[in-house]
């Protein structure tokens, strides 16, 4: 009798075991950073952490080009291939939840109330998706440069007018020191020119799309005040205070650094470099051209795909790696902003005193979403060969009315897309 | 006057050198940029940009930039992956595309004619287009593995291979060669008794080394040097990616000039190879068929 316990006791353990000690359901995903060994590590890391740290979920990565990224999205998107957790660009989660490759993300509100207003990517008033960082752009200039041309330093409080900051290029253009007097970063023909570029059309007064409504561009991309930025734009490169399109991507990653710009308008990924080769650089605030100083906000940011089977799971990675010491971690790696102040102050480059620190605030206070539609995949490249046409001395309004046009097109081909007109 | 006419001759011998001296110099450039610049740290690499340094192993040479590309990429495996999928697709290319030339050029069919046409009128159509429906189709696809049935084909090597074994610029180089081989050849071999595959293998196919070698390099190179749209989204997994895709390694947000010149000198490799061994073969094939490249 005795045996024959022992016997159904070891078959009932081995019918119980394998289901007490049950293997983690795997959760794939996809992240835009293959090639980047130091960003690579630290998602690895991020990812092993959390499969070490629970018995439910497994994470398996797979990282790819960023510059084939969205398209390799959209296609799994075509071909019912997507992962459940993805990686996706700030001012393209729209269009990506918009089309139904993502699903809301479920996070308590809690957890991401301190988080930088760039790295929360909302559509139709729900969270899809949240940054472990967020970029900034400055205009860069060296203190001795503006001494030498006796220049006030602007500040957050008090930016450069238009007017001081079109003073301080002349100066610098007739000092005769400088082959250009500002450098823009031209040669970059991509989502560089509206994340740069727009928050001076929106300082003028101007905007991309209508913001209210999202269902026309007419009288913001071709009013007075875009006008009005677009001969400014324009002026810049005929009065030759910066180089043009067909500037080389050399005398852009070189040309501040060894002195042959006064001013450069530069993101904060290439603060790091600068500040090892220029010892007195100064990053300054947007100047202000009567409706208020901007920069561009929204970077990558994690979020979970329509097709998912197990949102809770992904949500769950997704709440683990914004712990602040792996948001931290990012920054100090790769030198960009963390999300949020605790992350900050744990950072060598943005904690009070650190030499990045002027990018937290610019950050937090003069950030502004570029338009959260999902016509902005459109109107981003519309808005892009605009900017380069003018540049190269297309008439301003004729210029900015097709480009109006073009988006306009686009919104209504797309049935508004999506927005309550 | 004979002396005169040496120097004369002398003189253009020297002038038709120098002439084709800088033009070898111009082709040449480019290469020589990329394998000085694979040398150079980005800095250096950069500020050489703007003189004629730019094309000489000069200043802080190394091969950090080769260790460093190593680092970030599996290159060694994205070579592998382009030449295997180059060398499948070419052979099986060769062979199927050439027996559908032989049949559209010697066999009488209905529809011949039309059929080819037809085949030949897919060249006007950018790959492009088609993209998209090829995606969805192959995205479906049954295959018979070793497990049995399964469906879908994307993070694979053939559907790297298969939707480009067929194409109508490598038949019609076929077709055109096959024209003008000398029909009495053919007749002799039906007259023998040789069945078309035995005229195809044994007549046909032995004449045809120029237009082998011309198809072989216009698909090889395409294979390999232009694969870029259609694996990005047909595959998703780094074990299977091409070259091509493997570039997109090397442009983040600061770009690492060094490494990009470092990997395209180590890609660049196996065609330098290919053309140095049928180097041969590539003059003669064009001096044959008149097609440039």
């Amino acid at each position: 009798m005795r045996k024959t316990s022992l016997f159904a006791a070891a078959l009932l353990a081995s019918a119980v075991l394998p289901h007490t000690a049950h293997a983690q359901t795997e959760l794939s995903m996809w992240y835009h950073g293959a090639g980047n060994e130091v960003e690579s590590k630290l998602i690895n890391k991020i990812v092993s952490d959390f499969n070490e740290s629970q018995s439910d979920w497994k994470v398996v990565i797979e990282s790819f080009p960023q510059s084939s990224y969205n398209d390799s999205v959209v296609a799994a998107a075509l071909a019912g291939n997507l992962p459940d957790i993805i990686d996706v660009d700030g001012p393209v989660m729209p269009n990506w939840a918009w089309s139904g490759y993502m699903q809301p993300l479920p996070i308590e509100e809690s957890v991401i109330e301190n988080f930088l207003p760039g790295a929360i990517g909302r559509w139709d008033g729900k969270v899809y998706s949240v940054g472990l960082w967020d970029a900034a752009v400055a205009l860069y200039a060296r203190e001795s440069t503006l001494e030498e041309l006796g220049l006030r330093r602007p500040t957050l409080e008090e930016p450069w007018t238009g007017e001081e900051f079109m003073a301080a290029l002349k100066a610098a253009k007739d000092s005769g020191n400088y082959k250009f007097a500002l450098d823009l970063g031209m040669n970059d023909q991509g989502e560089w020119y509206p994340y740069a570029f727009a928050p001076f059309l929106w300082s003028h007064g101007g905007g991309i799309v209508d913001r209210d409504t999202y269902q026309t561009a007419e009288g913001v991309l071709n009013g007075e005040a875009a006008i009005e930025f677009g001969e400014w734009w324009q002026s810049l490169f005929e009065e030759g205070y910066a180089p043009g399109t067909s500037e080389a991507p050399a005398d852009q990653e070189r040309g501040f650094i060894e002195g042959d710009f006064a001013f450069q308008w530069n993101g904060n990924w290439r603060a790091v470099a600068t500040l090892e080769e220029v010892d007195d650089v100064v990053f300054l605030p947007a100047p202000d051209f009567g409706e208020g100083n901007y920069i561009g906000g929204g970077s990558w940011q994690f979020g979970i795909s329509a097709s998912s089977d197990n949102p809770e799971g992904a949500a769950a990675f997704i709440e683990f790696a914004l712990q602040d010491k792996y948001l931290a971690a990012f920054s100090d790696a790769i030198g960009l902003i963390p999300s949020t102040p605790g992350a900050a102050a744990m950072t060598k480059n943005y904690a009070e005193g650190g030499p990045l620190e002027a990018f937290f605030a610019l950050s937090e206070q003069q950030a502004r979403l570029r338009p959260v539609t999902p016509g902005y995949v459109v109107q981003s490249k519309v808005f892009t060969k605009a900017l380069a046409d003018i540049a190269n001395g297309a008439d301003v309004g004729d210029t900015l009315d097709a480009a109006v046009d073009e988006i306009d097109a686009d919104i209504k081909r797309n049935q508004g897309y999506g927005h309550e007109g | 006057m004979a002396t005169i006419s040496r120097d004369n001759r002398g003189l253009r011998l020297a002038v038709r050198y120098l002439v084709l001296v800088l033009v070898a110099l111009v082709f040449a450039f480019p290469l020589v940029f990329m394998i000085v610049s694979s040398l150079k740290p980005t800095a250096q690499l950069l500020s050489d940009t703007s003189s004629l340094r730019a094309f000489l192993p000069v200043g802080d040479i190394s091969l950090s930039n080769y260790t460093a590309a190593f680092q970030r990429a599996p290159i060694g495996r994205f070579v592998l992956n382009s030449v295997f999928v180059t060398v499948v697709t070419v052979t099986a290319s060769l062979f199927l595309c050439s027996l559908a030339a032989f049949s559209f050029t010697y066999l009488k069919w209905r529809g011949n004619g039309l059929l080819l046409s037809i085949a030949l009128a897919t060249l006007i159509v950018p790959f492009e287009t088609i993209a998209i429906p090829l995606l969805l189709f192959v995205s479906r696809l049954p295959w018979l593995g070793l497990d049995g049935i399964e469906y879908g084909w994307l993070n694979t090597y053939r559907v790297q291979i298969i939707p480009w074994i067929a194409d109508a610029l490598t038949i019609f180089l076929f077709v055109q060669y096959f024209k003008d081989l000398p029909r009495e050849l053919i007749e002799a071999a039906r007259a023998e008794g040789a069945s078309w595959w035995q005229i195809y293998r044994r007549v046909v196919m032995p004449l045809s080394g120029p237009v082998l070698a011309t198809a072989a390099i216009l698909k090889s190179l395409k294979m390999y040097n232009e694969q870029y749209l259609w694996p990005l989204i047909v595959v998703q997994d780094e074990a299977h990616r091409p070259i091509m895709v493997g570039l997109g390694y090397f442009f983040q947000l600061n770009v690492a000039w060094g490494e990009v010149m470092a990997y395209l000198s180590v890609i660049t490799l196996p065609v330098l190879a290919f053309y140095l061994v049928l180097q041969r073969a590539f003059i003669a094939s064009i001096a044959s068929t008149g097609v440039k490249g």
